[in-house]
């Protein structure tokens, strides 16, 4: 079996920053990534994109290429269309690719899963039509796919990104019902120190708002009451919007109100995470280099928590230089002199966080959905039935498996965890922490007989 | 075969021909298989195990499995697939993918 000294799960900013900064000191590196092509969610597919539609994407999509061609030349193994679905001891990874399955084994482990979008369960949101905001992101950028007439629904910077993209794709978007409030943006003005820190982030914000009101597109603040109609498919959004109620017809929904750390493979590993009531959601406990309480494994990027792309690149080389000052390969002084310089632009990439965050909060009616309101869309369960599991005894996320199944489909818990623990929370008075996360165990993704099956002699011979 | 589709390609790739629940649809070589559905106006993917209800890819990113299709008998994520000739593709058997019967 392939034994390296490093192995790297995500080819994102964060895993291509760390898999070129480690091999440039001498670390045998591999990356696997569930993609066919590096460049993670942000940068997705961003090698053959950027020529044909880098106008509509924007140079900090574009600029994605910088990392490409770096973990190109680091002469790195990268193993695109792996997915990984054990971490044990040792550290053996188990993983599938084109239908087999295959092993490593590594020495120290780099977590760079990246983030999910927050789960934003209103009434309607299982309906074909009805996609996450990066969902609308990844299907232009990987396959140059614009949804005409479609409608934003939600909060943060991202719903502006994607709206000015599909301004200059032709395809301006139908409205954008928004969740934020005045008040918000009222209370996030005690971090605008921090926002002129982060001036550059505000100028591009203000630039993108000046596209969509160029291009004439409905914007409605303050939302509430929000939920998506049809039978069989979206059919139109319906929302509370300053004390009238408003029905906009559209086929496509795009929602969004935050990212939040993708913790399945760190919580698969047991390492501890803690609840961060500023971005409302669970991260990995590590210290400042992104090494976690489970020896030798390393998180970077959001999946460690929620800094954007370029803060996940300092984190990545931050890992790297901390790892290879572990495996004897960098001095303690030089990894501190290589360090400073990254975490130093790590913190001016981090100013502007407190301001969007404060300015653009999760939507209250998604956090804590109505009963009727389905949260967990593999099993079908709703907020009511979560309440009324806590009724009658219900006192951690683990125990409404066996409750009523909630969880326990194909997508593990990845886009309902948050909200039982939330509706957990509340009805048993206690906190995040207090409440707890569903215990993730491997396999993280499905993985077939046939691909054990058609798993490599060799490493199973080695696995002996 | 094209139907109306809210979804727009800016560039059309090599087309190559596959099978979606006994219809032929020419998609472009390589394409992302779920998003060459979508483009294509294919709007329902799957039908939901517990209570039958439709369902299309929501995440694109191999995180939701609300896009699971049949391919050559294994329920698979079209999201996490490219387009090839020849695919034969159907909407998973539904309740076959549940295993609380069992």
């Amino acid at each position: 079996m392939i034994k390296r000294d490093i192995a790297i799960i995500g080819a994102g900013p964060a895993g291509m920053a760390a898999a070129a900064q480690a091999a440039g000191l001498g670390l045998s590196v591999t990356v696997l990534d569930e993609q066919p092509y590096a460049g993670g969610q942000i940068y997705r597919d961003v090698d053959r994109a950027s020529s044909m539609r880098g106008k509509i994407l924007g140079p900090d999509y574009t600029g994605g290429t910088r990392l490409t061609e770096g973990l190109r030349k680091s002469g790195v193994d990268h193993i695109a269309g792996a997915v990984v679905w054990a971490i044990e001891d040792g550290f053996r990874i188990s993983y599938s690719r084109d239908g087999r399955g295959a092993q490593l084994m590594a020495d120290r482990i780099l977590l760079a899963t990246g983030a999910l979008e927050r789960p934003m369960p209103i009434p309607g949101w299982t309906l074909p039509g009805v996609m996450t905001a990066g969902a609308g992101q990844i299907l232009l950028k990987q396959s140059g796919v614009v949804a005409q007439g479609a409608v934003l629904v939600g909060a943060g910077p991202l719903i502006y990104l994607i709206a000015a993209q599909m301004v200059r794709a032709g395809t301006p978007p139908a409205a954008m019902i928004e969740t934020q409030t005045r008040g918000d943006m009222i209370r996030a003005l005690r971090h605008v120190g921090g926002a002129l820190r982060g001036w550059r982030y505000m100028a591009k914000g203000l630039k993108m708002l000046a596209e969509i009101k160029l291009a004439k597109v409905p914007r409605y603040t303050g939302a509430t009451q929000i939920a998506i109609e049809g039978e069989d498919k979206a059919e139109a959004v319906t929302f509370a919007h300053k004390g009238s109620r408003q029905r906009i017809s559209c086929e496509t929904v795009f929602l969004h109100h935050g990212v939040v750390p993708n913790t399945q493979a760190a919580r698969s590993l047991g390492i501890s995470h803690s609840w961060d009531e500023v971005q409302a959601c669970f991260g990995p406990v590590l210290d400042e280099w992104g090494q976690s309480d489970v020896e030798r494994v390393y998180i970077a990027g959001d999946g460690a928590g929620i800094g954007g792309a370029k803060a996940a690149e300092y984190a990545g080389r931050l890992a790297a230089l901390k790892m290879a000052e572990g495996s004897n390969r960098l001095s303690a002084p030089e990894r501190d002199r290589k360090a400073a310089p990254l975490q130093r632009a790590m913190q001016r990439e981090l100013a502007a966080r407190p301001f969007l965050d404060a300015a653009y909060p999760p939507y209250r009616a998604a956090v804590r959905p109505a009963d009727s309101t389905i949260i967990c869309r593999c099993e079908e369960v709703t907020a009511g039935d979560i309440r009324g599991y806590a009724e009658i005894g219900c006192l951690g996320p683990n125990q409404t498996k066996a409750f009523g199944r909630a969880g326990m489909g194909p997508c593990q818990g990845r886009y309902c965890g948050l909200t039982v623990t939330a509706l957990l929370a509340d009805a048993n008075g206690q906190s995040p922490d207090e409440t707890g996360y569903y215990r993730i165990r491997a396999p993280l993704k499905p993985v077939t007989l046939g691909e054990l099956a058609a798993m490599d002699e060799a490493t199973k011979d080695a696995a002996e | 075969m094209k139907t109306a589709s809210p979804f727009l390609e800016l560039e059309s790739g090599r087309p190559v021909d596959v099978t979606w629940d006994g219809t032929t649809f020419s998609l472009p070589d390589g394409a992302n298989l779920a998003a060459a559905l979508l483009a294509s106006g294919v709007e329902v993917f799957r039908h939901t195990p517990v209570s039958g209800a439709p369902r299309a890819p929501f995440c694109m990113m191999g995180a939701c499995f609300d896009c699971l299709i049949e391919i050559d008998g294994v329920v698979r994520q079209a999201c996490m697939l490219e387009v090839t000739e020849g695919l034969v593709l159907m909407r998973p058997h539904e309740g076959e993918a549940h295993d609380d019967q069992t």
